[in-house]
């Protein structure tokens, strides 16, 4: 047993400076048959299931700073699995299902709380799309529920749902199996697992070019020297235009910022994961009491990871004029992630024109659930080198061929998710 | 960030709407029929970490389209001009 209440105690009295590492800190080998480029959760979670699923261990994961310092670690924790089109809800809800039994399969708590994610709406037009989106769920058959405005107000008091708010609620689509997860614990139980069937989990090592040789990848150069690596597969989230730029490919992506915000710890108040639908707003709160929300992008290109004022007040506006008790909370922090939007707004697992190099990345700002999948698929991608059938739509000749996954139905424009 | 529009002078970025590279090349519709063109037009973007020439339309402002060049590592502005050259006027 690794942990027990006499560790703890004994750690607790040892000032924790004598935990044993979780995962080791080896130097990097010159070859490996697979070299994964980023170590943000998808990264991760392909290494773990590189091995887990497919027996390939020889595999280093190299990580241009330390785990976590991307947008696995600056996210808002949702996940759930209530989109439109087909391909997105078979997508998303095998990685809720991923969700469900990862602790487990980890043996590391990630702490799934499946507390509900309830989208709130304010006109008919808007319902009508919720009930088209509820009903494309459940010929999926994934959870949905309608509820109606007293049923919204009865689930989460705190809502303002009376007639003269400034947006009055009409009602809202519930999805009871979504909710939150730890996701610091989701980079760690990941790299944990991965490190213990033997890959190599390597911190400060940045890509910073590809060996290509007749339209072959033989491996990577870094800032720790040249590793050669029969196939390489790129997973660097907001980074993506430029590292696929240094095996020469241009991306239908933007590179985006993303702000969240916490408040001070309050008492439990809020059980449920809530959207609101006047305006992009989502809360959440932490275990620990902060209320985590985000709003918008920026808006603009932006490798900058902090964001403006204007959002952050646009944000703090939604939440007081949906849950007026909030209006007084003080905020704590707020940060910036870098998202890497398609012109779509949806993903991109897909092979490269180079030959053994993959891609993955174009998540936007909706990534953080998609983590168990997107490394079960491109895992398969990368072992079979043919696409895993729930990921083969999200190739990157979509672009050219038209079959875009277009959850808004909306023009070329890279905000959507 | 604030912008400095050549006729309304520095002003807040909330009277800005941002619309994008400015450096793609709406292809001829006419002469252009090849599709990858047109791909690369609508789809593919450098985006570059550093100076990026991008358009903004100062929408509560003077409502000129503006060309603007930012670093998107440091939101520092090197340069602002109107996108389209306003037309002398009188006789030509
Ligand atoms: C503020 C915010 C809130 C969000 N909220 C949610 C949410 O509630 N629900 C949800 O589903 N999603 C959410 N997302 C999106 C989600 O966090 C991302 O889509 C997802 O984390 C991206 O995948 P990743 O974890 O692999 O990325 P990252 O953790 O960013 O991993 C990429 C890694 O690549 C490394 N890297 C980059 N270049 C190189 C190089 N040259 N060499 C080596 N390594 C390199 C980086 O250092 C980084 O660690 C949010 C994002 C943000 C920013
Ligand atoms: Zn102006």
């Amino acid at each position: 047993m690794r942990y027990s209440a006499g560790s703890l105690l004994r750690n607790a009295l040892s000032g924790q400076m004598h935990w044993r590492k979780v995962w080791r800190e080896p130097e990097p080998k010159s070859a490996y048959d697979v070299i994964i480029v980023g170590g943000g959760g998808h990264g991760l979670a392909t290494a773990h299931y590189l091995a887990r699923n497919h027996g390939i261990t020889n595999v280093a994961v190299l990580e241009k700073g330390y785990l976590g310092n991307g947008n696995i670690g600056r996210n808002t924790t949702i996940v759930r699995s209530n989109y439109l089109c087909p391909d997105n809800i078979a997508f998303y809800d095998h990685s809720l299902k991923l969700w469900e039994g990862l602790s487990q399969d980890l043996n590391y708590n990630v702490m799934l709380s499946q507390r509900g994610v309830l989208n709130v709406f304010h006109t008919p037009a808007q319902r009508d799309a919720m009930i088209r989106r509820g009903n494309a769920m459940a010929l999926q058959g994934v959870d949905a529920v309608l509820l109606n405005r007293a049923e919204v107000g009865k689930l989460v008091p705190i809502i303002d749902i009376s007639p003269d708010a400034r947006f009055p609620v009409l009602g809202g689509l519930l999805q009871p199996r979504g909710g939150s997860v730890r996701h610091d614990a989701v980079a760690w139980g990941y790299a944990r697992s991965g490190d213990a069937q033997g890959i190599d989990i390597i911190q400060n090592c940045e890509v910073t070019g590809f060996a290509i040789e007749n339209g072959k990848v033989r491996g990577v150069q870094s800032n720790k020297g040249p590793i050669t690596a029969k196939k390489v597969a790129i997973c660097v989230a907001g980074r993506s235009s430029l590292v696929a730029a240094m095996a020469g490919l241009r991306l239908p992506i933007e590179s985006h910022v993303l702000q969240s915000y916490v408040t001070e710890p309050v008492k439990p108040i809020l059980d449920t994961v809530v959207s609101f639908g006047a305006a992009h707003f989502a809360i959440v709160q932490s275990d620990k009491g902060g209320l985590v929300f985000n709003g918008d992008l920026d808006g603009y290109n932006s490798y900058a990871q902090r964001g403006n004022m204007e959002v952050l007040t646009s944000a703090a506006a939604c939440a007081a004029s949906f849950m007026p008790c909030f209006s007084r909370l003080r905020m704590l922090r707020h940060w910036g992630g870098i998202n890497d939007m398609t012109m779509d707004g949806s993903p991109i697992i897909t092979k490269t024109p180079v030959k053994g190099l993959y891609f993955n990345g174009g998540w936007c700002y909706g990534g953080f659930k998609a983590t168990p999948t997107s490394g079960w698929t491109y895992a398969h991608l990368i072992a079979n080198d043919e696409p895993h059938e729930l990921a083969a739509n999200y190739s990157l000749s979509r672009f050219e061929t038209g079959a875009l996954i277009n959850e808004s139905g909306s023009g070329p424009v890279p905000g959507k998710h | 960030m604030r912008i400095d529009c050549p006729w309304c002078g520095s002003r807040p970025l909330h009277e800005y709407a941002y619309s994008g590279d400015a450096t793609t090349k709406r292809p001829d519709a006419e002469r252009d029929a090849d599709l990858s063109v047109w791909m690369d037009h609508v789809y593919l973007r450098d985006n570059p970490a550093g100076l990026h020439k991008e358009y903004w339309h100062h929408v509560s402002g003077c409502r000129s389209l503006l060309v603007v060049t930012r670093d998107t590592t440091t939101h520092l502005i090197e340069s602002v001009s109107l996108a389209v050259q306003p037309s002398k006027g009188g006789k030509k």
